[in-house]
């Protein structure tokens, strides 16, 4: 089978600060991994990459048979197929829930409004979150924008799913809502991406779990074998810190 | 009632100090108001010449009630007045009819293409049996609309497009729009006026002039807009990074980007400094008088030197000063409205 993602040697710099060091990693379709290591290990820098909005300087990635380089035509049909959902929403506050969802499918997709409208609620039904379609984003609690922001990526009906970091700016009572949607999602088939702390999540869905540090890939294994028998120092580190 | 006197007490008479200033300004302002109402309504003469005039203490509205006609029009040949009155109406109906923001579409835009046209025919004249009045006697009011309104209507759109250009990524575009907009905001509008009256006929070609309201219509335009640019670069800077990330993560391509995403937030909070730039322009439009173009503050001006009305310039410039304040404050609350219907 033909991994969906294809990163080869790829590295990124911010000035003289490497964030990301020679990063090989194949994630193949249906795949869930999670992402997880210490704040500025390059984690976040890694999945951003995989739709440009950082650009690596060396390597190559390769998003279901196309190379990501600076030819724009290229770059609008990847972004187009690989949805992300951040960790500060990023929702269109001047438009509201419905807008937010169908923007995107009419006029990068071309889908005709109407169309465009059933798709969204369609989503929102699955979020739990149709009733609040026509509010604007300010009305929503975090829990809600986030799974709008969601439910706005499945819109575009996406190939692979990237989160970064999806829960950390959720108030503790609201993370679960936003988890048990991803849950559903992971079980239905959909090839993610997730930069998390959120190790219960981890232990539930992921096929591999990656831990990273300093702009590498220190370890990759699978959740039982990564959370009881990790190989690493820097890893059993990390875990006793994460789990007290 | 009990509450207001509290108050009066609490704030304006508390201490002696206090008390002190309180009567001293409730008495200079007493007294100002009672001389300039007098001055205004009591002593002044309404009906009248110059001469009663002189006689009389107060002010001489008699020579404002010469003059309005002269100071609203200028040298529009005077049996015509009703087409400039025309056309400002029909201007301020269509200001009027887009306050709403429900109205913004395309047909408003038409309807404004068609509402200059209609201004244009009935100020120019030459058509439908309506005397030909040539640009050069254009003056007053509608001449001053004319260079605000337009100037802004064209430089809104520049501005914007230079803001752009400006965060571009291309160099070339990136680097042409920040030596406009630095060179334009470097030098007075009024140097820009004298070189497009004085130095650009020079390097057209001969019987190619564009006619002199043009010209300065055109500096106008290319001044203002660099002060666009900037205010709206403002706006652009104060959209969060998540805004266009979110944007470009979807694929929208750039234009896209900026007209569905970026450029209605970053439009709605450049309201007030964009208002503050239309009342600017508003008033800078008094400097075409120095290539002798007449508008509102010409006319007041030749006004006063009328030998027969010697001596009234208090009276003339209290009247455009209140001309001008009743334009800059419709500007100022259509600019609150329009907060109000963006909810900024």
């Amino acid at each position: 089978m033909e991994p969906l993602i294809k990163m080869n040697q790829v590295s990124k710099y911010f000035g003289d600060f490497q964030a990301l060091n020679k990063i090989d990693l194949d994630v193949n379709p249906k795949e869930k991994i999670v992402i997880c290591g210490p704040s500025g290990s390059g984690k976040s820098t890694l999945i951003r990459c995989l739709n440009r909005l950082e650009e690596h300087e060396e390597g190559t990635i390769t998003i279901d048979g196309i190379e990501l380089t600076d030819d724009v035509k290229n770059l609008e049909k990847i972004r187009a197929e690989v949805g992300i959902v951040f960790q500060h929403f990023n929702l269109f506050p001047h438009l509201t829930i419905l807008e937010n969802l169908t923007l995107a499918p009419i006029w990068v997709r071309k889908t005709k409004k109407k169309d465009a409208v059933d798709l969204a609620f369609h989503y929102l039904k699955r979020v739990q979150i149709a009733e609040q379609a026509h509010k604007y984003p300010g009305q929503l609690s975090g829990g809600q924008k986030q799974r709008v922001a969601i439910a706005r990526s499945l819109c575009m009906k996406p190939k692979i799913l990237l989160f970064d970091e999806p829960t950390s700016a959720l108030d503790p009572e609201m993370v679960k809502e936003v988890l048990d949607v991803m849950v559903q999602l992971a079980n239905e088939g959909m090839t993610m991406l997730c930069v998390t702390h959120e190790m219960g999540f981890a232990k539930k869905v992921a096929d591999r779990v990656i831990f990273m540090d300093e702009g590498k890939i220190i370890e990759e294994n699978t959740p039982d074998e990564f959370f009881g028998n990790p190989q690493h120092q820097r890893t059993k580190l990390f875990l006793a810190q994460i789990l007290h | 009632m009990n509450t207001k006197i509290r108050w009066i007490r609490k704030n304006l008479f508390k201490g002696y100090f206090n008390t002190a200033l309180s009567l001293s300004l409730i008495t200079f302002f007493l007294w100002f108001f009672y001389n300039f109402f007098n001055w205004l309504v009591i002593d002044s003469v309404l009906l009248g010449d110059a001469d009663t005039c002189r006689q009389a203490s107060g002010a001489c509205l008699a020579f404002i009630v010469d003059k309005t006609r002269f100071i609203f029009f200028g040298f529009y040949p005077e049996s015509e007045t009703w087409r400039p009155i025309t056309a400002i109406v029909i201007f301020f109906i269509i200001v009027f009819y887009s306050r709403l923001k429900t109205r913004w579409n395309r047909r408003l835009l038409f309807n404004w293409m068609y509402c200059g046209l209609v201004i244009w025919l009935l100020m120019r004249g030459g058509y439908f049996g309506l005397v030909k009045v040539e640009t050069n006697n254009w003056g007053g009011l509608p001449l001053t609309l004319m260079l605000a309104t337009v100037g802004m209507i064209f430089s809104y759109p520049i501005g914007i497009l230079l803001a752009m250009g400006r965060q571009s990524k291309l160099p070339l575009i990136k680097y042409l729009c920040i030596i406009y907009i630095e060179m334009i905001r470097g030098v007075p509008l009024i140097s820009l006026l004298f070189m497009s009256s004085v130095m650009m006929p020079l390097f057209l070609p001969e019987g190619f002039s564009p006619d002199k309201i043009m010209r300065a219509q055109g500096a106008i335009i290319m001044f203002i807009s660099a002060y666009m640019a900037e205010v709206v670069r403002g706006g652009l800077q104060a959209i969060p990074k998540g805004q266009y990330e979110a944007a470009d993560a979807m694929g929208l391509t750039y234009w896209q980007k900026m007209k569905l995403i970026i450029l209605p937030q970053a439009l709605k909070i450049v309201i007030p400094p964009t208002v503050n730039t239309a009342i600017g322009m508003f008033k800078d439009t008094s400097l075409v008088i120095i290539i002798a173009l007449f508008d509102l503050m010409y006319t007041t001006k030749a006004s006063m030197q009328d030998s027969n009305w010697l001596g009234f310039s208090v009276e003339a410039y209290l009247f455009v000063a209140l001309i001008y304040f009743i334009f800059c404050n419709l500007i100022s609350r259509m600019g609150r409205l329009f907060e109000k219907e963006f909810g900024a």
